[in-house]
């Protein structure tokens, strides 16, 4: 979806940025949640819009909405034209979602119109005209300097007149006034056979088409919204689920328009040391999401436990939306394996919204969330289990509605761990699809051998870490889960009392190892003993023969000079030439004149 | 069909119309000029018309749910009957306001 809209942004993009540029598409935002996303900034300014759909698919309250949205956000006064619900009707409708029509009629905000059309049929008597809609048409406009309109529905009309070229000849002209008026006009109509409205009043109404449905699939039902046509601006082309909830109409895109989450490299501890050591560096991202996928009674809602108490340690508040246990329960089931819950219920810092998912629609659920987190504003959200989802919608909507909650998260920085029940050890068809979602997803299974059944946890994926890409044995215990190493050999992947059996062997193996290590080494240092004692000697007889060759050289240099004295005396005795000059001397021996 | 409702007006009823015009727009008068002649010729001297002009009072429209114009309401005698065009179609218009035309003799 994204792609497709990314396409149509570059084709068509110079074209519209130009027109905008030339301020030929100004929007009036309606103020309805979503709607504006949808239609990127809202509605046509100064130009009429129909909403057409089937009986009961929320038109009159959309239109409604528009008007209230435009009084209390924008500060745009409006005029309700209503040929089908009286006043007291229609302010009655609305009451329920808050809005208080009475009030903005009393401060000049609003006027409600209601045209009651004699559905038999007037007698014509000749040429008329729709000047008396006109007529009162603009001074309710300028009673209250109405900036928005709605006429809802205006096709009741041609219930009331027989010359309907007439009557088509006066739409046209009502829907170009209302243009030349300047306001912004919401026009709705029934859906017809085959076509959008009963009387084709499409064909008048050309700037603008919202079409609204209201479908009922596996007995859910679910309203969706869709632009038809949106001349001259982008818009998104999907059908959008929106409900009517409590606060008024919320359009729910399906994906956000562009994938523009916050992105942190902050971690955040999933309460499990060794977890942690296996995503790498301390935990999963924080605003990332998690999927934990396991078979019935592997320790997917612990492990969510775990999170939740490691998360409410640090003051940060998590949210668990439990489809399966009772808040009850879930906080006895967590005491029982070490992990105190109720500590952070009473702190305020965890909730458990606990539903059945038949409860509510997939979208009444999504919105339900949505809203809760809103309130509660979480660091993080738990989803236990989203496979549960599978019992009220096909997989393909349990996977949009979870791509929509995936982003919502994500939009907010909300960490999100669902998790996910799998009927055999085979993750299933929906696991698939949300896999691609999310960014970190862990395999819970059970091994079943030697009389036991063992659980071994495995990281399948973890975007962005440096993550351990082996088994681990996932034990639960009285202080919670606890990771350990699988036995990994010859022998193949061992858990529980195999591994430890393994394991046994291992460390008796190794004693006896370390036994001839210890003689390997004693009997080393005997011969280094034995090889330093050699030396030794051989050492002592060499200092020996150096003592004795030195004692030689130094006897020889001492006879030298004792010839060369006597050589001396000799020439003295024989009177030998007074000063006779040393130098001069008979040369006898080369030793002489050196010393 | 028509024999069947059809209380001959009674020569002392007095007959009160309502015409509902947009200014001095042709269709409005036209359809004063057409209702003149017309309860000249059949209600001379027991017809009141009231003109209500919808540019100058807009908010009149309510009280009988107007939206074309011309409109013409006949308030008197009951019960309230609402035609819609300029009444030139007097066959039409008599039909309307169950107001037969005198049986030549």
């Amino acid at each position: 979806m994204v792609t497709t809209q990314a396409t149509v942004t570059k084709r068509s993009g110079a074209t519209i940025e130009s027109a905008v540029r030339r301020g030929e598409l100004p929007k009036t935002p309606t103020g309805i949640s979503g709607l504006d996303e949808v239609t990127r900034g809202g509605l046509p300014r100064g130009r009429p819009t129909l909403v057409c759909g089937p009986a009961g698919c929320g038109k009159t309250l959309l239109a409604l909405e528009f008007l209230v949205r435009g009084i209390t956000e924008f500060d745009e006064p409006g005029v309700m034209v209503a040929f089908e619900e009286s006043a007291e009707d229609l302010i009655a409708n609305v009451a329920s979602l808050g809005f208080d029509l009475n009030q903005f009629t009393a401060d000049g905000q609003l006027v409600i119109d209601h045209i009651k059309v004699d559905a038999t049929g007037t007698k014509e008597t000749g040429e008329w005209d729709l000047d008396g809609l006109f007529l009162r048409l603009g001074a309710a406009i300028d009673k209250v300097g109405a900036k928005r309109v709605v006429i809802d529905t205006i096709e009741t009309l041609f219930g009331a007149f027989s010359n309907t070229a007439v009557l088509r000849f006066e739409l046209r002209r009502l829907f170009g006034w209302l243009k030349d008026r300047g306001v912004t006009t919401v026009i709705t109509g029934e859906r017809g056979d085959g076509t959008l409205t009963r009387y084709g009043i499409e064909e008048y109404v050309s700037d603008c088409v919202i079409v609204l449905d209201h479908r009922v699939t596996e007995q859910t039902s679910t309203r969706r919204l869709r632009i038809l046509k949106y001349r001259g601006s982008l818009h998104g082309t999907n059908e959008y689920p929106f409900l009517i909830a409590e606060t008024g109409i919320s359009v729910l895109p399906i994906t956000s328009p562009a994938l523009l989450h916050i992105v942190s490299t902050e971690r955040v501890s999933t309460g499990v040391a060794r977890l942690d050591a296996m995503l790498g560096d301390g935990g999963f991202y924080k605003g990332s999401t998690v999927l934990v996928s396991g078979t019935a009674g592997t320790g997917k809602s612990t492990l969510a436990a775990h999170f939740c108490d490691a998360t409410c340690a640090l003051g940060d508040r998590a949210l668990y939306f439990a489809f399966e246990e009772s808040e009850g329960e879930i906080l006895r089931n967590m005491a029982s394996v070490g992990i105190d819950l109720k500590q952070w219920v009473d702190a305020g810092l965890l909730r458990f919204q606990c539903t059945r998912p038949n409860l509510l629609g997939l979208e009444a659920h999504l919105f339900a969330m949505q809203k809760l987190v809103g309130e509660f504003d979480p660091a993080v959200v738990i989803l236990d289990p989203v496979s549960d989802l599978l019992r009220i919608a096909t997989e393909p909507n349990v996977a949009a509605m979870l791509t929509r909650q995936v982003d919502f998260l994500k939009a907010r920085g909300v960490t999100g761990l669902f998790t996910s029940l799998n009927s055999d050890a085979q993750a299933n068809q929906t696991d698939h699809q949300i896999a691609s979602l999310v960014d970190t997803w862990l395999l819970i299974e059970t091994a079943a051998g030697n009389g036991e059944r063992n659980r071994t946890l495995s990281l399948l994926k973890s975007r962005g870490m440096a993550h351990s890409n082996q088994i681990r044995e996932f034990l639960l215990t009285s202080h919670g889960v606890e990771l350990t190493d699988v036995y990994v050999g010859p022998h193949g992947v061992l858990t529980g009392s195999a591994r430890e059996a393994q394991e046994a062997r291992e460390r008796s193996d190794e004693t006896v190892r370390l036994q001839d290590l210890e003689q390997l080494r004693g009997k080393l240092a005997r011969r280094r003993e034995s090889v330093e004692a050699q030396t030794a000697t051989l050492w002592r007889e060499l200092q020996d023969e150096a003592d004795i060759v030195g004692r030689s050289v130094s006897q020889g240099s001492t006879g030298d000079e004792n010839r060369a004295s006597q050589r001396v005396e000799q020439g003295r005795l024989r009177q030998a030439d007074a000063d006779e000059p040393e130098g001069t001397a008979p040369v006898l021996d080369g030793n002489v004149r050196s010393s | 069909m028509s024999a069947t409702f059809l209380p001959i007006a009674d020569e002392e009823e007095i007959w009160y119309f309502r015409l509902y015009i947009a200014g001095q727009s042709p269709k409005s008068l036209d359809a004063l000029s057409n209702l003149r002649k017309l309860c000249e010729r059949h209600l001379a001297g027991r017809y009141e018309i009231e003109i209500v002009d919808l540019v100058e009072n807009p908010s009149a429209a309510q009280e009988d749910d107007v939206v074309a114009i011309p409109t013409l309401v006949r308030r008197l005698p009951l019960p309230l009957r609402k035609m819609i065009g300029d009444l030139s179609n007097t066959e039409s218009v008599l039909v309307g306001l169950r107001l037969q035309p005198r049986a030549t003799p």
